[in-house]
């Protein structure tokens, strides 16, 4: 490492002479480390996913979660110092509480990833504290039908609604990965932690950006990401937790919730036998058996 | 003397006020015309107001009379005020209260616009209303009717009464006469009208109130909100009430 020695390493929000700051690569060393955390953004909906090493035969399987809920519609997952993760969640709940507050609706996932991104960024300069050691990833469904005010009494006219413009597309899907910098982007496919490069390769093969991929398809998908990633550190055990957010017609309504516990076993199952497969045929993507929900 | 008149057109306002005025010996009422009208429009105004949704938006609809007692403050009131391009407020009530409430949830829906990249929903100005309404209840004399339409959700009526609560409608009245067009509005609402049966309407309920009331009176001012935008249209008395339109 070329900053060690320089000096232009000790303290937050020092930039080196080439234009670095070390502080916040060093954050991003902390979650090069950290269990491979995926997301995918499809047609009809997100999902999330999470490796999670066992440390210890005491844990208690299943419980332990990692995937937080921000708002009803929001699911937040981060790779590396997991507290660091965990302020963060606490964090984003309050900016998310902060502007229904203000107007009296669920804040869009634009506007969380800003205000997360703001604060992460915050962290990246002043010499009293130090940049956060994780990479986040958010997943929301904004909703695509008129929402309630909240509070509000009465639901207006019943008939079609007055002069609502043909082809106007409200909401939708969010996908956005936030880096110890404060960078942030919106993503189809976002992967961070330990096993990412292989995430990634295997996300950029899901042809994302067409919208083909369903939610249904996208859980089976990021449970084989997640198993191809983990191949790496096979000696390590480790539990697969994932979460999804669909449509307000999809399967959990607009909200962000864990994927059902038969569905993510049924995940696994096809996760685990695209792994066998994996050394003589190269058929794990869209192929294999349709599952039924 | 002044300051007597103070209590006059504060009559319903709290102890705090009285106590203040009590430490200014005068209080010089200021020659502009304009200055004065809104000192005289501290005295709850019988406002006739409404906000009704139609097949291509909303259409807001008040008649133009501010009283101070028997007497006609301002007879061409405009009480159809733009909080957004396409967010309209009818306000009633006392009017500098109503409008420094819409001042402030002006500034809020283009800060919200500029930051978002997108203009609000009505939803979201109708909530910062009835935030503002509800958090200042017992200081304010506020009831106010939000109208406004939006390219996903078309066009969308909400009233806030003097309490604060918050209600979506179909259409909403407003204003201490609207008891006399209740009857009216209830006879002839039909959802999803035509832009010109809509103004009808309005028109017509408006008409019926100043027709009854002693305290509404004056022009029928109007302003249709559409994916085209804001549209104004000014009824005057001395022509029926037919025109002259948007001319």
């Amino acid at each position: 490492m070329t900053s060690i020695g320089t000096g232009y390493d000790l303290t937050n929000s020092t930039f080196s002479p080439d234009g670095r700051n070390f502080q916040v690569e060093y954050a991003s060393k902390a979650v090069e480390n950290g269990g491979t955390a995926i997301g995918i953004r499809c047609r009809n909906g997100v999902v999330l996913a999470v490796e999670k090493i066992i440390t210890s035969k005491l844990l208690k399987s299943g419980g332990n979660k990692r995937i937080a809920s921000i708002d009803r519609n929001f699911g937040m997952i981060s790779s590396g110092l997991v507290p660091d993760g965990r302020h963060l969640v606490s964090r984003a709940r309050d900016e998310a509480a902060s502007w229904r507050t203000s107007y009296k609706c669920p804040i869009p996932s634009s506007s969380l990833a800003f205000r997360v991104g703001s604060y992460v960024q915050a962290y990246t300069l002043y010499s009293s504290v130090r940049p956060f050691g994780v990479t986040t990833i958010l997943a929301g469904w904004d909703s695509e039908t008129e929402s309630r005010v909240d509070g509000q009494v009465g639901s207006g006219p019943k008939a079609a609604l007055a002069g609502k413009t043909k082809g106007t597309k409200a909401g939708g899907p969010g996908l956005y990965m936030i880096e110890p910098s404060g960078l942030y982007w919106g993503y189809y496919g976002a992967a961070t932690g330990k096993g990412r490069q292989t995430a990634k390769a295997e996300l950029e093969k899901l042809d994302l950006p067409s919208g083909n991929l369903s939610l249904e398809q996208g859980v089976k998908e990021a449970a084989r990401i997640i198993y191809a990633a983990h191949e790496d550190s096979k000696d390590k055990d480790f539990e697969l937790e994932m979460s999804w957010v669909s449509s307000s017609d999809g399967p959990t309504q607009g909200r962000h919730e864990q994927v059902p516990k038969e569905l993510l076993e049924q995940a696994e199952t096809f996760a685990k036998r695209a792994m066998e497969g994996d050394d003589d045929e190269d058929t794990a993507t869209g192929g294999g058996e349709t599952m039924e929900l | 003397m002044v300051r007597g008149r103070w209590h006059t057109y504060r009559h319903g306002s709290s102890q705090k006020w009285r106590s203040q005025s009590r430490n200014f010996n005068v209080i010089i009422l200021p020659p502009d015309p304009s200055h004065h009208k809104s000192i005289l429009h501290t005295d709850r105004a019988r406002f006739r107001s409404m906000a009704i949704t139609f097949a291509g938006g909303v259409i807001l609809g008040a008649d133009s009379r501010t009283t101070t007692g028997a007497y006609i403050a301002n007879r061409v009131t405009d009480k159809l005020t733009r909080v957004s391009d396409t967010i309209w407020c009818c306000r009633s009530g006392s009017a500098a209260d109503t409008q420094a409430v819409a001042d402030i949830v002006s500034y809020h829906l283009g800060m919200y616009a500029t930051m978002e990249g997108k203009q609000p929903t009505v939803g979201v100005a109708a909530g910062l209303f009835q935030e503002i309404c509800y958090a200042n209840k017992e200081q304010l004399s506020a009831g106010i009717i939000i109208a406004g339409h939006h390219p996903s959700h078309g066009g969308s009526v909400y009233s806030i009464p003097l309490g604060g609560s918050l209600h979506r409608q179909s259409y909403a009245i407003g204003g201490s006469g609207s008891t006399y067009i209740y009857g009216y509005c209830d006879s002839y609402w039909k959802e999803n009208m035509s832009e010109a049966d809509g103004i009808g309407f309005v028109k017509g309920a408006l008409r019926e109130a100043i027709k009854w009331d002693g305290s509404s009176g004056g022009v029928i001012r109007m302003v249709v909100l559409t994916d085209k935008g804001a549209k104004r249209l000014l009824f005057l008395p001395d022509q029926g009430y037919e025109g002259p339109g948007d001319k």
